[in-house]
């Protein structure tokens, strides 16, 4: 298919994730514009995330665009027992572009083979989120003023959390430094410390979220750590509060230092966090409508 | 003496007129090799042998198949299961060439995802890897972007 898909972040050069920022901050100033006018978007949620889709249809409601869709599969008779070719296909006839979330890993990849508009991933399993991580990337870049040289701490589910597997290889366009702190049984994969090797990356590991380990972050980005990734339960037992952010933690971080969650939260970071100057996870998630604005439009040629 | 004994314990495969002879195949990747080059559906006459004596690998397997000449891109198959594998070409009962084998870059079909939430295990669609790494023998779903060595691929 020619035409231009987002479907994971790879698919994006350096040249385009900073150009994506640019239209993204352009947004920002200006969020309610008329240039998807007449347009209509599909979001074709199989599985449901509110918070996601919501995202995105402010992004194309502020932009003057019409969407359809739906909000999870199981409750839209239209799509039992189809397969997804056919959905999309289908689909493809009414819209100028689908977003799409499919607990099916490899989802979108294929249906933007399928489709004769554009499509964005907006989660396929555990695959791939790429907005996301383009929501990141702009909440680094307007809290630090750059994205070049930073040391990025990642902190929790490292094993399999999607977002921090998306950010390691966004950032790695610029030259950060990274702190992965997990537990063991949530080390960052071998593959991706390879890459970061292979890459001349700097990195380092540690299995304990102290206030000595993240004194020199720039950006800490925390995720859940969940009990059902744990084969063995005394060991969630033995991690589950180590990986708990508190104010007390936070004293001696730097000054320009912000702390990321994709959201939603557990109990991963206390409330008292929330008041603290140095927590951005809410306003990280209202980045996103603007990084989603821009990614739509540029997939229009907009 | 010592030597008839040796030559005995070979088991002769029948000597092949024009077709492609695949030596050196581990035993124990025979029928994952029959399988990737879909001979099952071919209706060339065709010899295998499994088990037999190896000084190099302990037992190896060999597949002659007549009248069929392997092409490149089935030769790189071959690579992903048995990458020391030897491939020799028949015309008229001599080696007409031996192939090179090398990994492909690509491989359409005939390896199933070992991600069972993977989409080519969910719909009615072609599988699709990648290698990434020749040396290493990885391979990468291009769709749920798993990553498998070539000693965990599942040969359909
Ligand atoms: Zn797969």
């Amino acid at each position: 298919m020619s035409v231009k898909s987002l479907v994971s972040i790879s698919d994006y050069s350096k040249e385009k994730i900073l150009q994506i920022l640019e239209k993204a901050s352009a947004f920002e100033k200006n969020p309610n514009q008329k240039i998807l006018d007449g347009k209509v978007v599909a979001t074709l949620f199989f599985e449901p995330s509110t918070r996601t889709r919501l995202s995105f249809e402010t992004a194309v409601n502020r932009l003057g665009g019409r969407v359809i869709g739906f909000a999870d599969a199981s409750t839209t008779s239209g799509t039992k027992g189809e397969t997804l070719k056919d959905t999309i296909k289908m689909v493809s006839n009414y819209v100028d572009l689908i977003v799409m979330r499919n607990p099916i890993e490899g989802a979108a990849r294929y249906a933007s083979e399928v489709a004769s508009v554009p499509v964005v991933n907006a989660g396929d399993g555990a695959n791939q989120h790429p907005t996301q991580t383009m929501l990141d990337l702009y909440s680094i870049q307007k809290t630090q003023g750059k994205l070049d040289n930073l040391k990025i701490c990642m902190v929790g589910d490292l094993k399999y959390g999607r977002t921090v597997h998306s950010l390691l290889m966004a950032m790695s366009h610029f030259n950060p430094t990274f702190s992965f702190i997990a537990p063991d049984e949530l080390k960052m994969p071998d593959e991706y410390k390879m890459f970061c090797k292979k890459n001349g990356i700097r990195y380092e590991e540690h299995s304990e979220l102290s206030e000595n380990n993240i004194a020199d972050a720039d950006i800490l980005y925390m995720t859940r750590v969940q009990k059902e990734r744990f084969t063995d339960l005394f060991e969630y037992e033995k991690v589950k509060n180590i990986y708990i952010l508190k104010n007390s933690l936070l004293e001696h971080t730097k000054a320009n230092m912000k702390i990321l969650h994709p959201l939603p939260r557990v109990n991963e970071i206390e409330q008292e966090v929330d008041e603290n100057e140095k927590a951005y996870y809410f306003e990280q998630a209202r980045n996103g409508v603007f990084a989603r604005q821009a990614v739509i439009c540029d997939l229009l040629g907009l | 003496m010592e030597k008839d004994i040796k030559d005995k314990k070979e088991l002769k495969v029948a000597a092949l007129r024009n077709g492609t002879v695949i030596d050196h195949i581990p035993s124990d990747k025979l029928f994952k090799v029959i399988s990737i080059l879909k001979l099952s559906n071919c209706k060339c006459q065709m010899t295998f042998g499994f088990n037999l004596e190896s000084h190099k690998l302990g037992k190896k397997g060999i597949i002659k198949v007549a009248d069929k000449f392997l092409k490149q891109d089935e030769v790189n198959k071959v690579a992903v299961l048995a990458p020391n594998a030897k491939i020799n070409i028949i015309k008229d009962y001599e080696v007409a060439e031996k192939k090179t084998l090398e990994l492909p870059d690509e491989i359409n079909g005939s390896i199933k995802c070992i991600n069972p939430k993977c989409i080519t295990n969910n719909e009615p669609m072609q599988s699709k890897f990648v290698t990434i790494d020749k040396e290493k023998g990885l391979f990468k779903c291009y769709y749920c972007e798993r990553v498998v060595k070539s000693e965990d691929l599942i040969i359909e």
